[in-house]
């Protein structure tokens, strides 16, 4: 009796499982109809025209702080394109726009001096002269995270109110990159103590600093609200110098960790832009009345690092190539990453000085072979491999799709995956003989990712320090220390396309993809105007009709 | 008396030390905080550096000893990432929870009761067997699954709810921010509770009507039917106040699993509260918050269950002589 009651609510709950399932069909059929969204943007904006424009932002994660020089991250410099202002700053097409200073120029072999723009206010009302700059890189210095990076200054100097000069210690040509870094803050608000009694230009993460919770910058909004994780409400600053900018009256930025809600979001008409738009759902933002998608490739490149220390096979140059030639990097762009990444076969990504475009995806499963023959490792061999699961866009998938194409070859990877919270720990200790890393160089140039990833590990330097694979070439480092000192861009760029030739001979690492970068917005904003590749948008140039 | 309470006390106190201890145990092993508090550019002895400042550094022993010494004083150490007191960011993180939890609760409440009398009087109807189909679905279904659905039909297709957070709140008592008291707010619970709720109900209408069937089946009831007793007051009276001392009991248990549901609802309605923010405290390596919130909800619910055997006991002293054995 009760077996056949059961039976029959297994057979009733079956029906209704297919009811839903059916009208979720059904739903999903509507939304192909591409008609709720649109009508809920339309029904908003016109309804409230004289109203302020508002811009509801869900970004995947928010600013850790208000102090732009606690941290050197995405996020953080998103936030600093929103409050404060660079001296110069990055064009979509990779040039340098003029930003608080109008024009800049070089003096000598050490020494760039930039005008700065008159009368720009800080959102304190004081004005900003050359001395907020000097003050500015007196504390990227200071900085645990920027220290690194403003390494080769000597220092700022004000030659009067509206000009500064940055010298370099050694001639170095990357100063106007590293002139993008530098969000003068406004010295006065910055100084002295506060009523706690401790100093207002302290750089503290984790703790209370005035510098923290307190800001003033020159950029187009303030901060007027912030509960940090929750929401953060910008307002636009009246005072602001770029009168020919955005529309913008308010942004109103959630974080939203979760990649399903945010699209949600997006598409309910809940909030007006999301970044980053998850891969599997770039389908349904795009094809979505009333919606768009931007995208643009990256310069984060994903590889893999062949330790030959650890095992011998893989210090043998034939064998590395025999794992790049197996490995179908376009094939896995196309089926693990949807399309929406760029197949790498060297460090830069097109745009970068160092591109050579002779060097391509090199796929051939039949040469891999060969060279595993040559090399000696005909039977293939064993090796280690660790990846992180939650850091690179499907990293996992990638690294099974890698176990199983040199599996191809002979090659028996027994591969451990785990959270980016233990990853790194065991990249750094290099537990495996190959990990994975993704990179994506702070100066916006190739020399970095060598700088890191694959000069001879070196303590006293801090050249190679996240090369896990013990690449070591004393030609590549010395081409590569070459470069920082050349300010011949044409010079420049041939030493840093030698450097990845080289690499690309050489097999030194598996060269994967560059991840895609993607916004998806309503279709009434200039979205594709503001967003470049760093992934830092310019929300105070966003103009929403 | 006072030899059970201070025996009950004590195994409390006991438990707290061997959560905190498993907790810490766990911080000590998941990772290492400061690389999520710095960029890429920082060397290794850099971050030793920030290690060492941070107590990291310490042995084993003399973290966990200093930690329970501030503990004792109410400080459970510094959230990493929101640069305050770990208890500060979960005391103000709580009412979003509480209020999720309670709201499901009374869903819980509301709904199976009636429907599992129902099911159990009227055990062939149509309407029955749809509840009871109905509710094996919402067993197997997982949480998340379910929330995603809902946002899909009722944000995404028809438009009629808010897809995500707590909408407009209120500020009561300077302390407690509800979303109870605006229409905005309501709007925004409306999904996230019934989510919560939707693995707890089922379970309950099952029970109820299991209990209740049972109950039925019993001579007293019979014996109640015989004397010509009306249906109701045989229903509801003699037969559903004694199907109710067990669903109590399992009651209390489940509200616990339902806290750690608020885990997934809270993250993918990206609900504000205790569940999101640990959730993300474990992404964020954020050590010091993820044993702060272990130990807060550690302490609820040994405070909870003290305070339910002590009044037990005083309410019926058998239960003081069983616990003595």
């Amino acid at each position: 009796m009760k077996f056949t009651s059961l039976k029959s609510a297994g057979k009733l709950s079956l029906t209704l499982l297919a009811i839903i399932v059916s009208a979720m069909l059904l739903a999903g059929c509507a939304g192909e109809e591409k008609k709720e969204p649109a009508k809920k943007a339309e029904a908003t904006t016109p309804a409230k025209a004289p109203e302020k424009v508002v811009l509801k932002l869900a970004m995947d994660a928010d600013p850790v702080s208000l102090d732009p020089h606690v941290q050197l991250s995405g996020g953080m410099l998103q936030f600093s394109h929103m409050v404060f202002d660079p001296l110069i700053r990055w064009t979509q097409d990779m040039k340098f726009e003029a930003r608080l200073a109008e024009k800049w120029e070089r003096i000598d072999d050490l020494t760039m001096r930039f005008h700065l723009r008159k009368g720009v206010k800080f959102h304190s009302g004081n004005e900003l002269t050359a001395e907020d700059v000097v003050f500015t890189m007196e504390r990227l210095k200071k900085s645990e995270d920027y220290k690194g990076l403003f390494e080769p200054f000597a220092g700022a100097k004000a030659v009067d109110d509206y000009t500064v000069d940055l010298v370099t210690k050694k001639p170095y040509g990357l100063v106007l990159n590293m002139a993008t870094y530098i969000f003068p803050m406004d010295k006065k608000f910055y100084s002295g103590v506060d009523d706690k009694g401790k100093p207002k230009d302290a750089i503290i993460k984790t703790d209370y600093s005035y510098a923290n919770t307190h800001e003033s910058g020159t950029g187009p909004y303030t901060v007027t609200y912030r509960e940090q994780g929750v929401k953060n409400v910008f307002t636009r600053f009246a005072d602001y110098w770029d009168k020919d900018s955005g529309n913008v009256e308010e942004i109103v930025l959630t974080p939203i960790s979760n990649d399903a809600t945010r699209v949600a979001a997006l598409l309910s008409g809940d909030v007006d832009f999301i970044m980053p738009v998850p891969p599997q759902d770039l389908n349904r933002v795009e094809t979505t009345d009333g919606l768009q998608l931007v995208t643009m490739p990256g310069a984060r490149i994903i590889t893999l690092q062949m330790n030959g220390k650890r095992n011998p096979a893989l210090a043998n140059a034939k064998v590395r190539n025999a794992i790049v030639y197996a490995v179908d990097n376009v094939g896995i762009v196309s089926k693990i990453m949807k399309g929406f990444a760029t197949p790498a076969a060297q460090q830069g990504p097109k745009g970068f000085v160092s591109y050579v475009p002779e060097l391509q995806p090199r796929y051939d499963l039949e040469k891999a072979k060969k060279l595993m023959k040559e090399a000696g490792y005909e039977n293939g061999f064993e090796c280690t491999m660790i990846s992180p699961n939650n850091r690179y866009v499907n990293d996992e998938k990638i690294a099974e799709a890698f176990v199983s194409m040199v599996s191809k070859i002979g090659i028996k990877v027994s591969l451990k995956t785990m959270p980016k919270a233990q990853y790194w720990d065991q990249f750094d200790a290099k537990v495996a003989d190959i990990q994975l890393i993704g990179w994506h160089p702070d100066t916006e140039d190739s020399a970095n990712y060598t700088e890191f990833l694959l000069m001879c590990p070196n303590k006293e330097t801090g050249y190679g320090q996240y090369n896990s694979g013990e690449y070591c070439n004393p030609k590549v480092d010395e081409l590569t220390i070459a470069s920082q000192t050349e300010t011949d861009p044409a010079k420049r760029a041939a030493i840093l396309q030698e450097v990845e030739k080289i690499l690309f001979e050489e097999a030194a690492f598996v060269p994967l993809h560059w991840q895609n970068l993607s916004w998806g917005s309503k279709g009434n904003m200039n979205t594709k105007d503001v967003v470049n590749a760093m992934n830092f948008p310019y929300f105070g140039d966003l103009v929403v009709k | 008396m006072f030899a059970f309470t201070v025996k009950r006390i004590m195994q409390a106190v006991l438990v707290m030390l061997i959560i905190s201890f498993i907790g810490f145990a766990i911080k000590h092993n998941f990772g290492d905080p400061v690389r999520e508090l710095v960029g890429e550019r920082i060397t290794p002895e850099e971050r030793a550096q920030i290690r060492d400042q941070l107590g990291l550094n310490d042995p084993f022993v003399i973290q966990y000893g200093r930690f329970l010494k501030n503990a004792v004083h109410g400080d459970l150490g510094r959230s990493y990432f929101f640069k305050k007191p770990a208890l500060d960011v979960i005391v103000r993180k709580a009412p979003a929870t509480l209020e999720l939890v309670m709201t499901s609760s009374l869903l819980i409440v509301l709904l199976s009761i009636p429907l599992g009398i129902y099911a159990a009087i009227k055990p062939k109807r149509l309407f029955s067997r749809l509840v009871m189909g109905g509710s094996i679905i919402g067993v197997s279904m997982p949480v998340f699954l379910t929330a995603i659905l809902m946002i899909y039909l009722f944000s995404v297709e028809l438009g009629w709810l808010p897809s995500f957070g707590r909408g407009e709140t209120i500020t009561l008592f300077g302390v407690w921010e509800t979303g109870l008291l605006t229409w905005d707010g309501l709007k925004h619970l409306f999904m996230p509770s019934i989510a919560l709720s939707s693995i707890m109900l089922p379970l309950f209408i099952r029970l109820i009507r299991s209990e209740m069937m049972e109950v039925l089946e019993s001579e007293y009831v019979k014996y109640a039917w015989a004397k010509g007793i009306r249906p109701w007051r045989v229903w509801f009276v003699h037969a559903f106040k004694n199907t109710l001392l067990p669903v109590i009991t399992v009651g209390g248990v489940q509200l616990g699993i339902m806290v750690a549901f608020t885990i997934l609802t809270e993250t993918v309605f990206n609900w504000q509260g205790m569940g999101s923010m640990f959730i993300e405290s474990v992404e964020r390596a954020d050590t010091a918050l993820m044993v702060a919130y272990l130990v807060f909800v550690g302490f609820i619910f040994v405070l909870v269950n003290t305070a339910v055997d002590l009044i037990y006991g005083l309410v019926n002293p058998q239960v003081r002589v069983a616990g003595r054995k």
